[in-house]
């Protein structure tokens, strides 16, 4: 609890502290990302994210989405800087990273015959081999009945449909409590239903742990009212950042996805992204 | 009904009673095995009655010398091989599984029986004797060392093209058929050791003596808390490769381990008995429709089911044909094979539902 507060006010005050100050949360500075010699992600600056909220990474296939989040997870080997509260995540060994950084990967969870009790437990036991027994079991205890989770807790996963099991996986995650998040395009196996509650619920958990969260998503409209925040990547490199109402122009659209869209306000008031129609590739 | 009990317990609770119904399993597991284990010594071609298999067991000195020939230096060591070589080749097969992400992962199918039925026939064909350390150590050592050339083809071609595909298995098969050709040719060169080496392509418990089943246990205690150190980033690698890696587990290094430990185990084993199939295949998935994937549980389970199934083979290869006593592996075969396709047929419905 009292680490939580710590962070809480460490970030809270990160603003208004001297810039020779290391700010709280993630800072990028020229992260870049390559396969052999092909470079696929390339100079990403980014200023400290926001806390507590859930930050949007947008872009076409390739633009790099996936490959910034597994460097920043360490499954992929990186140059330039990422600063995590300060520490720089290249230079920590795999047990702290996995203490602070939690990654949850694009496809799902493996259908094992794991319940998924013991699929969480097992990721919080490799994750968090500090914490004492009680703690584990309170803290499954809690993400499962925030995930909605509680009856299915001793079904195995290959028994679940795969909304269901995205759920699971993100359990395994969230049980972990990390001070940063990283899902890659988590909603993009679910219906309507799933998404929905996938997205409630880790909001809900972002919000109240005043946790970082960077999440690849395709689903511009979904992003845009989950998200206040949103990252624009194209071929590598950032090209925008800021509030989904503020950013998402037509011109954007074109640069970033090669279409012709329109972006109109629907009655919650969050921008709504039409496609109408895909240019021929230069 | 149930569902009424439930929602007044805790999640913890009912992940504890959960928790002692597997180590109930386990139990019974094990209970079976030691029943499996009497049958196994009361059963043999010279009909020694049950009282007198058991008092000779617990008390040795009041035997005549015939019977205790017959009990300690043929039946004992038989019974407690084939324990011995069911629980190393569960055990192998279970963290083959596991590290390979692949359910048809063994050391018979994937071909380091038969890279390690070369090692030893090199041993044998050369007269490598270890330094002066004698036949009990020579013989595992290059098998082991044989499984091992099997297991690292296997592991870079894990590494440059992940676990789980399907070319792990067909690349097995081919590093099967590829090491088999080399020992059809070692036979057709070597005409001394030609039968020591036939003899390994059957698989028999006939040479089973104290000293190997001393380095047999030896191997299999210490791979199998080895490997129990590792049990929870094993269950938290069921979930994705990415998922684990995430957790704080490295990937590669275990999977290396693990492969190492597999060399050992079914190296040592197939140096004294020869190639035992489907035990390692089938010992695992039968663990697992038990008890479940954590591995704290499985791990154990597999070694146990593996010990079970040789023991009821080693019976079965006493009584199948009155008289005589048949090589095990010829009675593994011909019963893992059914069950073989039984576990492809299941594997496809699961994939289908």
């Amino acid at each position: 609890m009292n680490a939580q507060q710590c962070c809480f006010t460490a970030a809270a005050r990160s603003p208004a502290a001297p810039a020779t100050e290391v700010p709280a949360g993630l800072v990028l500075r020229g992260l870049g990302v390559s396969y052999g010699s092909k470079a696929v992600v390339r100079d990403i600056d980014l200023a400290p994210l926001p806390t507590g909220c859930v930050v949007a990474m947008v872009g076409a296939n390739g633009a790099g989405k996936s490959s910034t989040l597994r460097a920043l997870a360490g499954l992929n080997p990186m140059s330039g800087q990422a600063l995590l509260d300060g520490d720089d995540l290249a230079a920590l060994d795999p047990a702290t990273r996995a203490r602070r950084v939690a990654y949850m990967p694009q496809s799902l969870p493996q259908a094992s015959s794991l319940t998924v009790y013991e699929s969480v437990l097992s990721a919080v036991r490799t994750a968090c081999p500090q914490l004492g027994t009680a703690v584990v079991h309170q803290r499954i205890e809690t993400v499962l009945g925030d995930l909605g989770l509680r009856d299915l807790a001793m079904r195995p996963l290959l028994a679940l449909s795969g909304g269901q099991r995205q759920m699971a996986g993100l359990a395994q995650l969230l049980v972990r409590e990390p001070r940063l998040l990283l899902l890659d395009e988590p909603t993009s196996a679910l219906d309507l239903r799933w998404q929905l509650c996938l997205m409630e619920a880790l909001r809900r958990h972002v919000a109240g742990r005043q946790a970082l969260c960077l999440m690849a998503v395709h689903d511009l409209n979904l992003a845009a009212r989950f998200c206040s925040d949103m990252l624009v990547m194209a071929q590598g490199r950032l090209i925008a950042r800021g509030a989904p109402g503020r950013i998402l122009t037509p011109d954007l659209l074109r640069r970033a996805y090669g279409i012709a869209a329109r972006v109109e306000t629907c009655s919650l008031g969050t921008p709504l992204v039409i496609a109408e129609r895909a240019f021929d590739p230069e | 009904m149930i569902a009424a009990q439930n929602a007044g317990m805790t999640l913890a609770e009912r992940y504890a009673a959960c928790v002692r119904r597997r180590v109930a399993v386990l139990s019974a597991l094990l209970l079976a095995l030691g029943l499996i284990f009497l049958a196994d010594l009361a059963t043999g071609p010279s009909g020694l009655p049950w009282q007198t298999v058991w008092q000779g067991v617990l008390d040795p000195q009041h035997l005549d010398v015939g019977t205790r020939v017959i009990l300690w230096d043929v039946r004992l060591p038989y019974a407690v091989m084939a324990v011995l070589v069911g629980a190393a080749l569960g055990l192998a097969g279970a963290q083959m599984q596991t590290v390979l992400n692949n359910p048809l992962a063994s050391p018979f199918t994937l071909g380091l029986s038969a890279a390690a039925t070369v090692g030893a026939s090199l041993a044998l064909i050369t007269g490598f004797s270890a330094w002066g350390l004698g036949q009990s150590i020579a013989l595992p050592l290059c098998a082991f060392g044989g499984a091992a050339v099997g297991a690292l083809l296997i592991h870079l071609l894990a590494l440059r093209w992940g676990a789980s595909v399907n070319s792990v298995v067909l690349f097995g098969i081919a590093l099967m058929f590829s090491f088999e050709a080399l020992l059809w040719l070692l036979q057709y060169v070597a005409d001394n050791a030609l039968q020591q080496i036939v003899f390994w392509s059957m698989g028999s418990l006939g040479r089973s003596t104290w000293p190997r089943i001393g380095v047999l246990a030896v191997v299999v205690l210490v791979c199998a808390l080895w490997t129990q150190s590792q049990a929870w980033a094993m269950t938290a690698l069921r979930s994705g490769e990415d998922h684990a890696r995430s957790c704080g587990v490295a990937v590669e290094r275990l999977r290396l381990v693990s492969l190492i430990r597999v060399c050992l185990l079914s190296g040592t084993a197939l140096a004294f008995v020869g190639t035992i199939g489907f035990v390692g295949l089938v010992g695992p998935h039968m663990a697992r429709l038990a008890l479940g994937e954590d591995h704290r549980f499985f791990l154990p389970a597999s070694a146990l089911a593996g010990a079970l199934m040789l023991s009821c083979a080693s019976i079965l290869s006493k009584v199948l044909v009155p008289g005589v006593v048949l090589p095990i592996g010829i009675v593994t075969a011909l019963v893992g094979v059914p069950v073989f396709m039984l576990l492809v047929v299941r594997h496809q419905k699961g994939l289908r539902e």
